[in-house]
């Protein structure tokens, strides 16, 4: 090349040039974005781990944030199982003082890793026994809701057919090819539902009920958004399937974000014996933080009426404190299981991948 | 001592290793720092991790399966994107520039969205399959779509064209027509002139942009998940399964290493095809080999691509943006009845926050929030991506071993790049409150690559005479780079500012360990409403998209427009 008889030397010269100014640009940026910001009256921060899925009123939180002039930092990353990652992966070096969100199918893995410390809070006097899921207090309860199918009305009325009364009947002729449902290796309530299926049908009938689901027209799709919005007749998506798993609370989301609430609730869910799964979430303390009472007052807030009256609406999903009020919607629209479907979450640790191998081998495969 | 100065200067070795010395840095501190030390930390004995009780089956499958669907996917790719490409080089028609930027759009649409585009379009009840059944008048939808191996390619189709376009295109509207002339004069055919001159100096940017396509379908997740389902997974969907649901981590770290290394396998295989043989040839202004169609034949090839581009990468788009504006749910036991009105409800409904919610964000604040990492993002890689630019050009040994560790966070699992970062980064100078710095920063490891590969082929077209004709004529070193290479590279700059731009706005991946709620971005926003039932979330989900969709029309018109040296030039 040519380059071998003139050499660049200029060119060189010039490139550092245009690098100084740059690379000063490029601190200037870097350094603004890494001040730390100018704190009045030393306010504590609180770092708070959750999942996407976590909100709650600005009201409700400010309120906390100036009764104990503290500042909450929400660290909110991706589903459960990617908050629970990022709490075991920092384990020796916490990125947070709480984490919030993992519920009763993680919760045996959060323990077994060690990642929480116990907190007897006072306020566990006023949630239901059955609730308290983690021994010693590790992790508190906050939230409860029900993975269960939700079906289009609409769609059962004009084809007159009625609301199956339990899982054994989705497998029956005339609901064939009617229920879409969520791979269980992809979606949490694709593996809440598979657990309701356990639970009722126990180790060894699961699998049986699942072939006669697929012989009968089972769709599977990986994720709740293709689900809900794709497949699923009673949504705004329109799909061809009139069943779906998806939320007990999901009708109830339906009439409050629907252009016009006064219609009523276009779905429902099939309520019966191990129809539903329950899913706990839990709060627990990060093992190693420096600030220990802040987190307790933090988790003490959680639990308290004021927070707990915040759940529905914001995550639809049921408060655990019995002194909790739930908002006229969900009085009108929800349905709580008297028999929803539970395991011990041990029992889950221990099993979840082969379950979810099994699982993929009868019904994908 | 200064003789031995400028032979220091004159060894290529040494003068790339200067332009190298901060991109470098800044992929080992910001990518190879946090991968080491997750892998590092996982087949650590606390782990408790042996190869020996491996399913091999669990990698080979989804392995094969992913260089499957990536060469198909490439394939179809370059089928529709180079004739787009000599489309958008050579012609002149009436709503070009639209056109161009409308098949820039798929890029950064979320892939949750474009499911739902498609579904719109193509769904068992979408348009397509309802005109067809009222047309033939047939019992059931005649196109089965979702959830099919079709569904995957085209859905990688339709995000992937425009690199092409982009790349080639530009390349080839820089091509001095007058070779094309001299061929002709001598008595070539045009398909002769296309082989003989055409094709082999295009040759180096369709190979930039076939191996930034593949790594790119390579490393394909929201498309396969959303669009494939449950029978297909690819190498990163695998990883998803395996770290987020079965929080297996080491098996994940296994898949994403073996991950790497075919890319890194990919990267050198590039290098040995595209190293053979470089051609520098004065380029010319982009208008002087543009023009109208000339005849009847060529008007009706120009309308069918069109007419195809349209149907392929716009119609999704346009079938997304027509449902924010219909109104989605028909009245109660009318169902069966189509009655849609138009509606501006989730417009309005974007901007206020009915429950006082924490984490709500007007649309607005999404936007400049996105606008602004987007431009952090620019600024990091065109300033390093000029540097790695000139490093690749220097003739070094030095280059084969350091361009392919360039491309490989192309091919990184974004999950488990966000999983070291968090292991990496959580303490100063990476606190809480600095981490926002850390999503552009992994924007541009995803960026810089598209930006070396078009800024690369630009300089490599300049030819060395025309530096030495204006250092002869007594231009000063920094005069020479503002008044050769500047101008002639001005055209590749503005690509890949576009790509730094729009591989900003869309990034997904990285986003779900590294935004933090106080800076949401549009794409987290889209997410937040389609991850809740109820037509209004449905809608703004839709709402959000559009607006998404403007913000990127906006940038790409905006950097188009930018009086850089070189476009009047000519």
């Amino acid at each position: 090349m040519n380059s071998q008889k003139f050499p660049l030397k200029g060119g060189i010269n010039s490139m550092t040039l245009k690098l100084k100014i740059l690379s000063i640009a490029l601190l200037i940026i870097l350094g603004a974005a890494c001040s730390p910001a100018i704190q009045a009256n030393e306010a504590r921060t609180l770092t708070v781990m959750t999942h996407d899925s976590f909100t709650a009123s600005e009201d409700v939180i400010r309120q906390f944030e100036s009764d104990h002039n503290a500042t909450i930092d929400f660290v909110r990353s991706g589903d459960t199982g990617s908050a629970l990652n990022q709490a075991i992966l920092s384990k020796e070096n916490p990125l947070a003082d709480v984490l919030f969100g993992v519920d009763n199918s993680f919760l045996g893995r959060a323990l077994e890793e060690g990642i929480f410390e116990p907190y007897d809070s006072p306020l566990l006097d006023d949630i239901s026994e059955e609730f308290k899921l983690a021994p010693n207090n590790f992790a508190l309860p906050v939230d409860y809701g029900d993975v269960c199918i939700n079906y289009d009305k609409t769609f059962l009325e004009e084809n007159n057919l009625p609301v199956p009364r339990s899982l054994e009947e989705l497998s029956n002729p005339q609901y064939a090819g009617l229920l879409v449902t969520e791979n269980p290796a992809t979606s949490s309530p694709g593996l809440a539902f598979l657990m309701a299926t356990i639970a009722q049908f126990g180790e060894e009938g699961y699998l049986e009920f699942w072939s006669a689901l697929v012989d009968n027209g089972l769709v599977v799709v990986n994720d709740w958004e293709t689900a809900y919005y794709t497949n699923f007749s009673g949504s705004s998506g329109q799909g061809p399937q009139p069943f779906v798993v998806s939320y007990g609370s999901s009708p109830a989301a339906e009439v409050y974000f629907s252009e016009d609430p006064a219609e009523g609730a276009p779905t429902a869910s099939i309520i019966g014996p191990n129809t539903c799964f329950r899913q706990i979430e839990f709060v627990g303390i990060l093992n190693g933080t420096e600030n220990r009472d802040l987190a307790e007052a933090w988790v003490d807030f959680m639990l308290s009426v004021p927070f707990q009256d915040d759940i529905p609406l914001q995550m639809f999903v049921f408060p655990v404190n019995s002194n909790a009020k739930l908002p006229q919607v969900f009085l009108d629209t929800v349905q709580i299981p008297d028999q929803p479907a539970t395991l011990p979450i041990e029992r889950i640790n221990q099993n979840r991948e082969a379950w979810i191998e099994a699982w993929t081998e009868t019904v994908l495969e | 001592l200064k003789q031995k100065h400028h032979q220091w200067f004159r060894n290529p070795t040494w003068r790339a290793a200067l332009f190298w010395l901060l991109p470098a840095a800044f992929l080992g501190y910001f990518f190879y720092q946090p991968l080491v030390a997750l892998f590092n930390l996982l087949f650590s004995p606390t782990w408790d991790f042996s190869l020996a009780n491996l399913n091999w089956r669990k990698i080979w499958d989804p392995l094969w399966f992913t260089i499957l669907q990536a060469g198909l996917s490439t394939l179809l790719t370059l089928i529709i994107g180079l004739p787009g490409a000599w489309l958008f080089a050579r012609f002149a028609f009436p709503g070009k520039k639209i056109l161009k930027m409308l098949t820039t759009l798929p890029f950064i649409l979320p892939t949750v969205v474009v499911a739902a585009g498609l579904n719109a379009l193509l769904g068992p009840r979408g348009w397509v399959n309802l005109g067809l059944i009222a047309l033939l008048n047939l019992e059931s939808a005649p196109i089965q779509f979702l959830n099919t191996f079709g569904a995957i390619l085209t859905a990688h189709v339709f995000y992937n064209t425009t690199i092409i376009i982009r790349v080639v295109s530009n390349a080839w509207s820089q091509q001095n027509i007058r070779l094309q002339h001299a061929a002709t004069v001598l008595g070539a055919s045009p398909w002769q002139t296309f082989k003989e001159v055409t094709l082999p100096l295009l040759r180096p940017s369709i190979l930039s942009a076939t191996l930034l396509v593949f790594l790119f379908n390579f490393t394909s997740f929201g498309v396969v998940l959303m669009l494939g389902g449950p029978q297909f997974a690819t190498l990163e969907v695998e990883i998803y399964i395996q770290a987020l649901h079965m929080l297996n981590l080491p098996l994940a770290s296994i898949l994403s290493i073996i991950q790497l290394i075919f890319t890194l396998g990919i990267t050198v295989g590039y290098n040995q095809l595209a190293g053979m043989r470089e051609f520098a040839i004065t380029p010319r202004s982009q208008e002087i080999g543009l023009r109208k169609p000339r005849n009847l034949l060529e008007r009706v090839v120009i309308i069918v691509l069109i007419i195809s581009l349209f149907a392929l990468l716009v119609s999704p788009l346009a079938s997304l943006v027509m449902r924010s504006f219909v109104k989605l749910e028909a009245n109660r036991g009318e169902r069966g009845v189509v009655q849609r009105g138009l509606t501006l409800r989730y417009y309005r409904e974007l901007g206020t926050n009915r429950r006082g919610a924490l984490f709500y964000v007007p649309p607005i604040m999404a936007a400049r929030n996105s606008f602004m990492f987007a431009i952090i993002t620019i600024i990091i890689t065109l300033f390093l991506g000029l540097l790695v630019a000139y490093a690749l050009k220097q003739h070094t040994p030095l280059n084969a071993f350091l361009d392919p560790l360039l491309m490989l966070p192309l091919g990184a699992s974004a999950i488990t790049l966000g999983l070291g970062f968090i292991i990496v980064f959580n303490r100063p100078p990476f606190s809480n409150l600095a981490f926002p710095i850390l999503l552009p920063i992994a924007h541009s490891l995803v960026a810089l690559p598209f930006v070396v590969r078009t800024l690369g082929p630009a300089l490599g077209n300049i030819p060395e005479s025309l530096r030495n004709a204006a250092r002869v004529l007594g231009a000063k070193p920094l005069q020479v780079w503002r008044e050769i290479d500047l101008p002639l590279i001005t055209p590749a700059i503005l690509v890949a500012t576009i790509f730094a731009l729009t591989i900003s706005l869309g990034e997904f991946g990285a986003s779900i360990f590294l935004s933090r709620p106080q800076y949401p971005t549009l794409p987290v926003a889209i997410f937040r409403y389609i991850s809740q039932p109820g037509a209004l979330n449905y809608g703004q989900a839709l709402a959000m998209s559009t607006i998404l969709m403007v913000v990127c029309a906006g940038g790409i018109l905006l950097i188009e427009q930018l009086r850089l040296p070189g476009r009047d030039l000519f």
